[in-house]
């Protein structure tokens, strides 16, 4: 063991002579380098030389579609295609791909993809794969609430677009992702174990003017970020990323705190099938919260039901048929009227408004489909809205759930998730085309400044939506009312709802 | 957008003494006061955290007259003496020398652009300097010469002060990419008697500390191989710069510490232009650094009238 570590030292050193070449007036240094090189040999190094050392530039914590997403864009960029990646989630499909059986019914656990996302896994290569499985582009989208009051419709075609977002299974989003990157030669390592702990060393800003590379475990390898496996196994690596969801370990580990608050509410989600296609997404805010119902194609929808935590547990464990009559009443006409549909009384309030009229704002109330039967089981999640409050700090940095947790009402949580890895893998790039340490904390600040920002806005904009639900209040009411009319009749607003909502990043009241 | 500040600078520099009228009411004093002599520089009371190069000239300053071997040593002993209590400070991103570390991203940005379309790099490779042998002068801790190394060049780091190199190398050791650096506590006069030739000549936030520019200047022209790349920054000799590299930076937000720049030793971009000429070097591109206080991000622009960085080609003999 101490002549293999004894060679690997002098080869080291052997390489450093080797360049300094040219006569440097102090030779004094080269004299250290030597002393430094055998005198490391007593600490762990010899531990870690058998345990099988690995080195990476970035280590994802986390395989799934946004640690995935991050490994896709990185592979897609060529500032960054050299560098060597090690990808850690216990999952051991990651490692053996299991292929996807399209004749299998829907997965219960969707996303909604908003046009950025697309545009995202269209520049990584990814979006060809989905479209080789079930997915479900949508154009209309309809929107209104229990009390009959008023209601939105909205089109792409108000922004000029073909689509307003696209419905896709967890799995397919996951499997295209990994497809991608097969196809690359980029360099990644699936480890299927589970993160124990973490060190990230100390930077040399704590350095006096010996050498006090003497203290830290091992020379080469002391700047580097440790991530000690479930399996027993050590890696190393310059910049650790945390993609591993809304119970971040990395997170944990790292020390950041998070704000946040538990909704008391849980979502029912479960896949639905009808007599005829449903090509709209349709969402119904009730008193307990909103049902949401999108489409995904052949005949088959998928349903997002928040509502309190018992009623929860009741609605997962009734029979179906007492299920599927619950869910028509929600979509039809329990609780409350439909809204009118005319515009008569409300439209003349805004016929000065109305010189550049959306197509969608001509469309009158529809109603959805009527559900028929349920296609897959019921499962129920609680609902919570987190935030980390910082997202990176050295060589550690977070991206997706771990970063943020947010409702589902508006289909944003993964989005929001993919915009971080594209910003993420953006700011590694430039910061490679300088020369920069990926793990410098300069850098990654960047990245936290720049997504900050934007999840933090719509994090308050959902928050804000779901508060303003949950109150069943008179006045409260109409203003809702008033709310959804100005949004359905407004054109320029309209237009901002919905291009903020597609990932445009542009506000929707102020730019 | 560039060039055409450069010509203007060419022009500038090509119609005789009228190049620094703005500033001195008497031109032609004025170009022998500046190449020359410096009435307005005293010796400094505070050195700057950049280590000004101490040169064999001599430095003439009012009413003293000091023989070049005593300027040497006595600058030189009270520039340890300040630098020994903040050296350690180079890596420290918040210390004293965080200016730097938040602007390194901007001049590196400009350094790979031009080098890589002097020496026709592909720029959307990882490592473009790879073959490139490169000297940072007046390294400091290596703020500069890291990033170099990771875009693969050979670089060789000098700095007059042994604690700069003595903490540039520690710092370097920590990653192996870096630790190829090669550093040396020397002057580019040593390097110039020991034939040193490198592609690229870098030296940064160096000539406003040097006594004789035009002599610095020759001696980085005598570094580069024909047709190799110099680049220099520095801070423009304007009032502007008055305000916000001395009053602003020092006295206001104590980026710096008090008398870390002397405004008079600043150089304009017309008068550096006119001294690289001289010493054989035609300089190509020239590019400020401006600072959005809001962003808190530093960017390239064609605004020198602070910052400014230019890149210049040696001509080929």
């Amino acid at each position: 063991m101490n002549r293999v570590i004894a060679r690997k030292l002098a080869a080291n050193v052997s390489r450093l002579k080797v360049r300094q070449e040219y006569f440097c007036t102090d030779a004094a240094a080269r004299v250290s380098v030597f002393n430094r090189g055998q005198s490391s040999q007593e600490h762990k190094e010899k531990n870690d030389f058998a345990n099988n050392i690995q080195q990476y530039d970035i280590a994802i914590v986390g395989g799934g579609m946004v640690g995935m997403a991050l490994a896709c864009s990185l592979a897609s960029m060529p500032l960054t295609k050299h560098l060597n990646v090690a990808i850690i989630d216990s999952n051991p499909a990651l490692g053996s791909r299991v292929r996807l059986n399209k004749g299998d019914p829907p997965d219960a656990r969707v996303s909604t993809v908003t046009p950025a996302t697309i545009s995202l896994f269209k520049d990584v290569g990814a979006w060809q794969y989905i479209e080789q499985n079930r997915h479900a582009y949508f154009d209309k989208m309809q929107v209104w609430d229990y009390t009959g009051l008023g209601y939105t419709r909205y089109n792409a075609r108000d922004i000029n677009k073909e689509v307003l977002g696209c419905v896709v299974e967890n799995k397919v989003l996951h499997d295209s992702l990994l497809s991608c990157i097969e196809t690359t030669d980029f360099q990644k390592t699936f480890h299927p174990s589970r993160l124990t702990s973490m060190t990230l060393h100390p930077s040399s800003s704590s350095m006096g003017m010996d050498s006090t590379l003497l203290k830290t475990p091992s020379s080469s390898l002391g700047h580097l970020a440790k991530l000690e496996l479930s399996d027993g196994k050590s890696i190393f690596a310059k910049l650790v990323v945390g993609a591993d969801g809304g119970k971040s370990r990395v997170r944990e580990l790292a020390g950041f705190k998070t704000t946040g608050w538990n909704y008391s509410q849980d979502a029912i989600i479960c896949t639905v099938e009808h007599s005829v296609e449903n090509q709209c997404a349709w969402q119904r805010f009730l008193p307990a919260g909103p049902i949401a119902l999108l489409p995904l194609g052949n005949n088959f929808s998928n349903i997002v039901w928040t509502m309190n935590p018992k009623e929860a547990l009741n609605r997962k464990l009734m029979n179906e048929d007492d299920f599927v009559k619950d869910t028509n009443a929600a979509l039809d006409y329990g609780y409350g009227p439909h809204p009118k549909s005319s515009l008569l009384e409300m439209g003349d309030m805004f016929s000065w408004l109305r010189g550049d009229v959306t197509l969608s704002a001509t469309e009158g109330f529809e109603v959805p489909p009527k559900v028929v039967k349920l296609a897959s089981e019921r499962m129920v999640f609680p609902l919570s809205l987190k935030h980390a409050n910082d997202y990176a700090s050295k060589r550690v940095v977070l991206i997706g759930d771990a970063a943020h947790t947010v409702h589902p009402l508006a289909g944003q949580g993964v989005n929001m998730g993919f915009g971080d890895a594209l910003a993420l893998s953006r700011v590694i790039a430039e910061g490679i085309a300088v020369g920069i340490d990926i793990g410098e904390v300069t850098m990654l600040k960047k990245y936290e400044e720049e997504r900050k920002r934007a999840n933090i806005m719509m994090m308050a904009i959902l928050d804000g939506f779901q508060k303003a639900y949950s109150v069943d209040f008179g006045p409260l009411n109409l203003l809702r009312a008033a709310v959804f009319h100005g949004a359905n009749y407004i054109s320029p607003l309209k237009r901002n709802i919905i291009s903020y909502a597609s990932g445009d990043q542009r506000l929707p009241l102020f730019s | 957008m560039a060039s055409k500040l450069l010509n203007h600078c060419h022009l500038r520099a090509l119609c005789s003494t009228h190049v620094f009228s703005p500033r001195f009411p008497h031109p032609t004093r004025a170009t022998l006061t500046l190449l020359h002599f410096r009435p307005f520089s005293d010796a400094p009371s505070s050195p700057p955290p950049e280590k000004p190069q101490s040169y064999n000239n001599t430095r003439n300053d009012i009413g003293m007259e000091k023989s070049p071997t005593q300027t040497l040593s006595s600058l030189k002993e009270l520039e340890l003496v300040k630098f020994a209590s903040i050296a350690e400070t180079w890596w420290d991103s918040e210390g004293p020398f965080k200016p730097l570390h938040v602007m390194n991203p901007t001049r590196l940005a400009f350094i790979r652009s031009t080098l890589c379309r002097h020496f026709r790099k592909d720029p959307n490779s990882s490592r473009p300097f790879e073959g490139l042998k490169i000297v940072d002068v007046g390294c400091g801790g290596g703020i500069l010469s890291e990033p170099l190394a990771r875009m693969g060049a050979a670089v060789t780091g000098v700095d007059a002060v042994e604690k700069n190199i003595k903490i540039a190398r520690l710092h370097a050791e920590l990653d192996p990419v870096t630790s190829t650096i090669e550093y040396c506590c020397t002057t580019a006069e040593r390097l110039v008697e020991e034939e040193r030739k490198f592609d690229a000549v870098i030296s940064l936030e160096v000539i406003e500390h040097v006594a004789d520019p035009a002599e610095f200047c020759k001696s980085l022209a005598a570094l580069t191989i024909p047709d190799g790349a110099t680049v220099i920054s520095t801070i423009n000799r304007s009032m502007r710069a008055y305000a916000t590299a001395i009053i602003g930076a020092e006295y206001i937000l104590h980026w710096l510490p008090k008398g870390t720049h002397q405004w008079s030793s600043f150089l304009t971009p017309e008068e550096l232009v006119l001294i690289l000429e001289r010493a054989n070097i035609t300089v190509k591109e020239m590019a400020g650094f401006v600072y959005n206080p809001f962003t808190r991000r530093w960017s390239l622009s064609d605004d020198i009238s602070v910052n400014f960085i230019s890149f210049g080609t040696k001509n080929a003999q």
